[in-house]
């Protein structure tokens, strides 16, 4: 299945600087990802069929990766930095994202899951 | 040597594994004046300074393998280690330490001529600066009896790609074969995509195999996984080892990659690879003690 065709995938950065987004609420469409040696907090996301949603992610310790092969996602997860990743999933389901960029001890460990419902 | 030759002195050295003969060189016109036969062996995801419950013997199965090795009744041309020689630690000081007791142990090894390759737990924290003072370059080819053997590194790069200026020395190393040249390439981590969200693949290893895919006899030999595994891309074997460590679980069986399943002696999770070469290949899988 050729995923381009179904699914709106925006990446994009901001550098954040001093006082990111962390601590406010996320906005609508909007899911904040924490990466830290050797989670994703929240490291189960839930969303709707068909409706676009943003994820942006951000490390509070070092580089890690986010990467979705259902949704063909793959970005790089750096510190004192947003990037978000904005995709419309078109089918139901529970999909596994993990980091790939290797970060120690507990990095085969860092995973989590999105959940497509409807 | 033939395959029942292979057998009769593994039986003969009480070692007798499992033997898997592949069409290794399939585009190979086989003459009287190609190169004797040889043999060496593989070793792969020692993982030495691990401590936990998956492997409760940790601290002897090196040692134990090489006692195996050495007792080969026909000692092997070489050994290759195919990565992760040691357990991973952010700690530069300790690494250098399991580094430096790793190649103590193997130093007992009874055949002299031993490759080294890094896995990411080896590497991919320091981008192999550690390995390189050990062990010597991540990359690198070497020729042996008309083989041409190509050792790729996947893992330095934490992001496990082999990247565009090692891609390039390849496809500079590649022009130099011909299209019937035995080739045999030696990596940590699989080249194609085994199970992408496990992240058992290389980022850009696609790119590798379409380098090598001209070559008609190439077959690739890997660890990372913890187990024996076969697979082809196209004409293009691959054959991943076993672990001295631990098993992993059996590629794709769930969603998540589950942790290494609880230690099982009876099942013969661990071992090493004795590898054949003429105009086929036979792996041999050997137990880690004597049977």
């Amino acid at each position: 299945m050729n995923r381009r065709h179904l699914i709106a995938l925006l990446i994009g950065g901001s550098a954040a600087g001093g006082a990111i987004g962390l601590a406010r609420a996320a906005a609508p469409g909007e899911i904040q990802i924490m990466a830290s040696k050797f989670e994703f907090t929240p490291d189960t996301v839930k969303v709707k069929r068909g409706e676009p949603v943003t994820l942006v992610l951000t490390s509070i310790d070092r580089i890690h990766g986010f990467k979705m092969p259902d949704f063909g996602i793959r970005i790089d997860v750096m510190p004192d930095e947003e990037r978000r990743v904005t995709l419309t999933p078109d089918k139901a389901g529970s999909f596994v994202f993990f980091c790939d960029v290797f970060c120690g001890d507990g990095h085969e460990e860092m995973s989590g899951t999105l959940v497509v419902e409807g | 040597m033939q395959n029942t030759d292979r057998r009769d002195f593994l039986k003969l050295a009480g070692l007798a594994g499992v033997t898997f003969t592949a069409g290794l060189f399939p585009g190979l016109e086989v003459s009287a004046q190609m190169a004797p036969d040889f043999h060496f062996v593989q070793i792969s995801d020692t993982h030495w300074g691990y401590k936990g419950p998956a492997n409760p013997d940790a601290e002897h199965t090196l040692e134990k393998a090489i006692v195996t090795v050495n007792g080969l009744a026909k000692k092997p041309d070489f050994i290759v280690f195919t990565g992760d020689l040691t357990h991973t630690t952010e700690d530069g000081a300790e690494r250098r330490a399991r580094m430096k007791r790793f190649k103590e142990i193997v130093s007992a090894l009874n055949v002299k001529d031993v490759r080294f390759m890094p896995g990411e737990h080896d590497a991919s924290l320091d981008k192999g600066a550690a390995f390189k003072e050990f062990f010597g370059a991540t990359h690198y080819t070497f020729d042996h009896k008309g083989v041409h053997f190509i050792a790729l590194d996947n893992v330095s790069d934490p992001g496990a790609r082999l990247g565009d200026e090692q891609l390039a020395w390849l496809a500079a190393d590649l022009k130099q074969r011909r299209p019937d040249d035995r080739i045999v390439v030696l990596t940590h981590r699989p080249l194609f995509d085994l199970v992408p969200s496990w992240d058992w693949t290389t980022a850009d290893g696609a790119k590798a195999i379409d380098l090598l895919m001209p070559y008609r006899n190439v077959v690739v030999f890997y660890g990372h996984i913890h187990q024996e595994h076969h697979h082809m891309t196209g004409h293009i074997a691959h054959h991943a080892a076993k672990s001295l460590i631990f098993p992993q679980a059996t590629p794709g069986t769930q969603p998540r990659r589950p942790p290494p399943p609880p230690f099982d002696a009876s099942l013969a999770p661990l071992g090493t690879r004795d590898v054949s070469v003429s105009s086929t290949v036979t792996m041999t899988e050997l137990p880690v003690t004597r049977t």
